[in-house]
């Protein structure tokens, strides 16, 4: 019963700060790319007067897509139609169960993994959640009975599988120096220090994977400059024939996948909630020195520690959608054939290599 | 024959791996949030106002900078007494490329000066902005710099200015009463004529015999 709760506690938990740090995007998109434009952004929805320097606008934003008609177009697959943002959001979302975003939280004799749901192969199980989004998007193409959207959804889907390979083959090369697929073993893993000072983090070990797999994870987003799948302004993507929350849901499962990429940007090449030369009893400095915390200001910092590099990545993405303009969709395809996955593949080898020279056995 | 070569542009290699290019957009759409984050926040806290954060101008609450010579909505210019200063000459009505201007002109009392206009309107629905009945006028009764530049109205009624709007800047249709003195068609009071030259001062008398005399 205790465990069902404490369960029920942490999938609140990331629900709660997943579902706010994407509906949170609403705002820093309109604010970020305000700022880089040398504009203002939206500043006008009020509450009694006050603005608060447009968070409202999430909320009106919220309040308007709920207000809308919901237009399910006659020819159109009405069941499909329906569950196709659904399941969209749905598998952004459940990805989020093998994260972890804390180490163990000691509470009397009881051991807390703070994450949602302990898998062995937590890593293939996210991609697999991450791999089933493509079915909303290909759903809603589908049951729209519009050719455009159908078009739309081609172009996303294939976008997908090619950016998938690389983005598996890119992270075969940590799977190979940390040896688990578990994640919170892997964020354990990158714990250690190389040569006394380095924290032994992905991006140190990894740093051709990190950069494929932010730019396939990019891609997978489907956001700029990776958003042919939609690309609001021109070509329109597979959700055509979509309005109000349905719409919105599609929207949202963006944002969602944003904060998904960047927390497994994170586990994967940032060290997860690893907070340099923290260890569980408290700091130690390779000068020497120590500072010892207890069990919760541990985990706190490493809570925290986790949710800066998140909201970090979120920011990178963010600053890269307003920063590029989109591929063209051959530039696109062979960008992830010929470039990422020979690129990914090479990396594998020299990992092979580099893992059996330093370790000595394999 | 003489032959240009246009030299094509083909990526270097290091353009070609994108990466470098990259940051290199980054680093400018970074500096510019930075700047622009920096700049907001110390603009909450009262410093740095002279450094603007962003372009935009808050319209509605800020207004643009307006240049002298800019021409925005018309004003007749007034004398001492409150009187119009147009004297009817009908040149602005004459220039007007638009035709949007209506006089009716009417004699002034004073013997120094000979009309007036009773009616003065401006159509700015047919209105171009050029600034002809500026530059024609021999009075200087006609001016175009109050600054006022939202003239949008719900029918073109509104958008025709009559004497009271056009000698006071400050008034906007629908008008309550009318504030005039001299004796003006009103059209606020179904085109009848309101006012008297008593009430601001100017005689009435004919002009003296001496006058005409000397």
């Amino acid at each position: 019963m205790n465990d069902l709760l404490i369960k029920l506690a942490l999938a609140s938990v990331v629900f709660f700060g997943v579902m706010n740090l994407a509906g949170l995007h609403a705002w820093v998109e309109r604010k970020q790319s305000a700022l880089i434009q040398d504009r203002i952004g939206a500043n006008r929805a009020s509450i009694l007067g006050f603005t608060f320097l447009g968070l409202f606008h999430g909320i009106a934003d919220a309040v308007k897509m709920f207000a809308k008609e919901d237009i399910i177009p006659d020819r159109a697959d009405k069941v499909l139609h329906t569950i196709a943002p659904f399941f969209s959001v749905f598998f952004a979302l459940v990805a989020f169960a093998a994260i972890p975003f804390g180490d163990r939280l000691i509470i009397g004799d009881r051991v807390i993994d703070l994450q949602v749901a302990k898998i062995d192969t937590a890593l293939l199980y996210v991609f697999a959640m991450l791999s089933l989004g493509v079915y909303g998007m290909i759903l809603a193409g589908f049951a729209s009975r519009n050719n455009y959207a159908i078009l739309g959804s081609l172009r996303a889907s294939a976008q997908m599988i090619s950016y998938e390979i690389a983005l598996g083959v890119a992270i075969i090369g940590v799977i190979m120096v940390y040896g688990t697929l578990d994640l919170g073993d892997l964020v354990r893993a990158q714990g250690g220090l190389i040569w006394g000072w380095i924290p032994h983090w992905g991006i140190v070990v990894q740093p051709v994977a990190f950069f494929i797999f932010l730019t396939a994870a990019l891609a997978e987003t489907k956001r700029a400059p990776f958003d042919l799948p939609e690309g609001e302004s021109e070509i329109i993507g597979y959700f055509v024939e979509y309005s109000g929350m349905k719409f919105g849901m599609f929207l949202l499962t963006d944002f969602i996948e944003t904060v998904m990429v960047a927390a497994l940007a994170t586990t994967l090449f940032l060290g997860g909630w690893q907070v340099p030369y923290l260890y569980p009893d408290g700091f130690h400095f390779p000068w020497g020195s120590e500072f010892l915390v207890s069990n919760w200001v541990y985990v706190s910092l490493g809570i925290s520690s986790f949710s800066i590099k998140v909201i970090a990545f979120c920011w990178v993405f963010m600053q890269i959608r307003w920063t590029l303009p989109r591929f063209r969709y051959d530039q696109l395809m062979s960008l992830g054939w010929k470039g990422l996955f020979p690129l990914a593949i090479l990396n594998i080898i020299v990992t092979a290599f580099c893992v059996l020279w330093f370790t000595g056995d394999a | 024959m003489a032959v240009k070569v246009v030299r094509r542009h083909t990526a270097t290699l290091w353009e070609k791996i994108y990466l470098p290019q990259i940051l290199s957009g980054l680093k400018i759409t970074s500096t510019h949030f930075f700047r622009n984050l920096f700049l907001h926040t110390a603009h909450l806290f009262g410093l740095f106002k002279d450094h603007r954060a962003a372009v935009t101008y808050q319209y509605p609450e800020e207004l643009r900078p307006i240049f002298s010579r800019h021409r925005s909505r018309h004003r007749l210019t007034l004398r001492d007494d409150g009187t119009p200063r147009c004297v009817g000459c009908m040149l602005c009505e004459t220039v007007c490329p638009a035709k949007c201007i209506t006089i009716v002109p009417d004699e002034h009392p004073d013997p120094h000066v000979e009309k007036y206009p009773i009616r003065f309107d401006i159509d700015l629905g047919v209105c171009v902005y050029c600034g002809y009945c500026v530059e024609v006028c021999p009075e200087d009764a006609i001016r175009m710099d109050t600054g006022i530049l939202d003239l949008a109205a719900y029918s073109r009624e509104a958008m025709r200015l009559d004497i009271h709007e056009l000698m006071d800047p400050e008034l906007r249709k629908p008008l309550d009463d009318c504030n005039l003195d001299f004796p003006h068609e009103c059209e606020i009071h179904g085109g009848e004529m309101k006012g008297d030259w008593e009430a601001v001062g100017v005689s009435t008398r004919a002009p003296a015999a001496s006058d005409q005399s000397s």
